[in-house]
């Protein structure tokens, strides 16, 4: 979960590392007030979870609290990549001598956690390892030693750009607290661009950037309570739930057996009633691949209720303009495949409808797949076995669509 | 033989008495795995199956050889679980737990470094060698495990548990078979890469071709694709990418942790033009893998 820069700023302030005088407005008039204490010029930026609001006219710089006060009005309405603004955070303006980008992350490969030093500023890492490689520098640290006793790898990060004194002391420093603290809050990413040095020899973060991993809200409540944010504050990418996506929480919520999430709604016609993980994945896009418009995602698992299979189907024929669904898997091991086939049939019945002709084709082998091959025969429904591929068997789904 | 299991391969598991342990303990042993000893901290003393529970692991690994450790206990517990298995000189582990930290991930994964262990996982179901040793909870009942997961000459690797079976039971249905499949987990950061693991596949007289399941989001086909540069593999590879239509939702996760496409090298069409360039035949549809892997073994 992506945390707010207010909330990223107070983070840093419990390790002291510093940043521009300031502080969060939630309203227009707050802000007006801030810049009058502040004293102006002030900075106004959005408060917002979408990157790059900077460029999608998210900053602003206000020469008067007046002006602080429009250009904060300006902002708080302003709607970046669906996503809406909490506050803006009204700052002093920093005059930067010279300017840094400090990252550390995860390096999937080496498996350990990174630190990365440019002095390129206010630009995507990856990029400046693309286009400018020898002005980036990386070291790797433990998680299991204590970061006082590797704060020698900070200095030896800092020097791989050959800064010497002044800086050398204070960027080495900078780096390990943030990677103390990386750790501490189970982030995925902290991100410092740009890390601004100012005329009088101090370093302020002008812009900070902070991911917790969601497996660590359970270690975090102290801090999540600290920023009130509540459990069900799930802070994605991907917006406010739809009616029909909610719909599908609820029942997976309803009944602890088996599961039926990730529910999300897609704009096609053909319903999908698929499994697992990687099986979902790959069925959504085998259907693609043969000219079928999915109209959901899903992803059965966990070897649901008949119950659960039935709301699911019901669910999924609830959709506008769905007549059709596809009843995908891969070759289960766990989920069986005889429950799934009358929760299915059940639900399609339910609604009145015929099994066979809303029922494009049934294809999950594996347990206890004789007992659903039964039920499917008597309900002549198409099905296929574990000799059929599952794009062989989206394609004979899709072709079934124009009938 | 296949790689890092063998017939006289043994293993524990850790969080014996758990629900989904008892089942895949049961059906290990019915396929003819040598299951020595369970661990479950205040179960000791009890049996599951016919093979004792302890409370360390330790009072199993000082009276007989432990290879192996398959860990499914719940999520906080998991890394000290993993860090005793490791201190007790176990070398091939196996964490099957779903929905551990990151950080926890890296600090198992750097502890095993440091004594030469193995990890397989988290988020993974484990290893098998088809009629030689099944080593965690792939294939499900033995008896369906046996129909998916015939013997022959294909190594398989894969982000996803259910879409090994799957491709296992395709390469078995083409009459090809599989060497060994390895479930390699499907969270952001896995102790062993498939590129970590080709080596053993090139080792191994039995295997012929190497099949790989892979998923958006990470750098681990990028490694694949740079190993398979590297080196001059006598091992064709055939890969197959899932969730294409995550190319235009960046940022979004479906299904697996690790699913989630942050950056150009994260997406299934990064991942397929890197591995193409590197020789890697990238099939378009599930169903072609098979016929791949004819073509590129000339069977």
């Amino acid at each position: 979960m992506r945390f707010y820069e207010f909330e990223c700023r107070s983070v840093l302030g419990k390790y002291g590392i510093a940043y521009p005088e300031g502080g969060l407005a939630k309203t227009a008039e707050e802000a007006e007030k801030l810049a009058g204490e502040l004293g102006c010029p002030v900075v106004i930026k959005s408060q917002i979870l979408a990157s790059a609001a900077r460029e999608a006219g998210g900053e602003k710089v206000a020469a008067s609290p007046a002006e602080a006060k429009a250009a904060a009005e300006e902002i708080l309405a302003l709607e970046i990549k669906g996503l809406s603004p909490v506050g803006v955070l009204v700052t002093k303006p920093v005059e930067s001598e010279k300017e840094y980008a400090l990252q550390v992350t995860y390096d999937a490969v080496a498996k350990l956690p990174v630190m990365i030093l440019s002095d390129v500023p206010r630009k995507n890492l990856d990029d400046v390892a693309d286009d400018t490689p020898e002005r980036i520098t990386r070291r790797h640290f433990s998680t299991l030693a204590p970061i006082r006793t590797q704060v020698y790898t900070a200095k030896e990060l800092v020097r791989g750009l050959n800064i010497g004194a002044p800086e050398l002391n204070r960027l080495t420093q900078i780096a390990s607290k943030l990677c103390d603290l990386f750790l501490q809050y189970d982030l995925t990413v902290a991100e410092i661009n740009p890390l601004a040095l100012t005329g009088d020899g101090k370093f302020l973060a002008v812009d900070v950037h902070m991911d917790m991993e969601e497996e660590g809200r359970f270690r975090q409540q102290g801090l999540l309570d600290e920023f009130g944010i509540p459990s069900t504050e799930t802070r994605g990418v991907r917006g406010e739930p739809t009616a029909m996506e909610r719909e599908a929480q609820a029942i997976d919520a309803e009944d602890v057996r088996g599961l039926i999430s990730p529910f999300v709604e897609f704009d096609g016609n053909m319903g999908l009633v698929i499994g697992a993980g990687g099986g979902s994945l790959t069925i959504f896009d085998a259907v693609t691949q043969a000219g079928g418009k999915p109209a959901n995602y899903c992803a059965i698992g966990g070897n649901p209720s008949v119950g659960k299979a039935r709301r699911l189907t019901k669910l999924v024929l609830s959709k506008e303009g769905v007549n059709k669904i596809a009843v995908m898997s891969n070759v289960v091991s766990n989920t069986r495949a005889d429950l799934v086939a009358r929760g299915v049939i059940k639900g399609v019945l339910d609604l009145g409808l015929v099994p066979s002709e809303v029922i494009t084709i049934f294809r999950c082998p594996g347990a206890w797949e004789a007992d659903a091959f039964k039920i499917l025969d008597k309900y002549n429904i198409d099905y296929c076995d574990r000799t059929v591929s599952l794009s062989e068997a989206a394609r004979r789904a899709v072709a079934k669509l124009d009938d | 033989m296949g790689i890092i299991l063998n017939d006289d391969f043994t293993f524990i598991v850790q969080g014996i008495t758990g629900r989904e342990a008892l089942n895949f303990t049961r059906e290990c042993l019915n396929y003819g795995s040598k299951i020595v000893g369970g661990v479950t901290p205040g179960r000791g003393g009890r049996e599951v199956y016919g093979v004792k529970v302890y409370d360390s692991v330790r009072e199993i690994t000082e009276q007989t050889r432990v290879d192996g450790s398959v860990i499914t206990v719940p999520y906080q517990f998991t890394p000290d679980a993993a860090f005793e298995a490791i201190d007790a000189g176990i070398k091939e582990i196996v964490i099957i737990t779903e929905g551990i930290q990151r950080k926890s991930a890296v600090e198992i994964i750097e502890f095993a470094k440091m004594h030469g262990a193995r990890v397989i996982g988290p988020n993974c179901l484990g290893v098998i060698s088809p009629g030689v040793c099944r080593f965690g909870s792939l294939g499900g009942p033995a008896e369906d495990c046996k129909k998916a997961f015939g013997p022959g000459s294909v190594g398989v690797m894969s982000r996803s548990g259910g879409m090994t079976t799957e491709i296992c039971n395709a390469l078995t249905v083409a009459g090809l078979g599989v060497s060994t499949a390895i479930s390699i987990g499907g969270d952001p950061v896995v102790g062993s890469s498939y590129a970590e693991l080709m080596p053993l596949f090139e080792d191994d007289p039995q295997t012929e071709a190497v099949v790989i399941y892979s998923e958006p989001g990470g750098p681990m086909e990028a490694q694949l694709a740079q190993w398979s540069q590297d080196n001059n593999s006598r091992l064709p590879i055939v890969a197959f990418v899932s969730g294409r239509f995550m190319d235009d939702m960046p940022g979004v996760s479906f299904g697996h942790a690790g699913t989630v496409v942050h950056r150009k090298v994260d997406s299934p069409a990064e991942k397929i033009r890197a591995m193409r360039a590197a020789g890697i035949s990238v099939a378009d549809l599930i169903g072609d893998i098979p016929r791949l892997v004819r073509e590129r073994t000339g069977g």
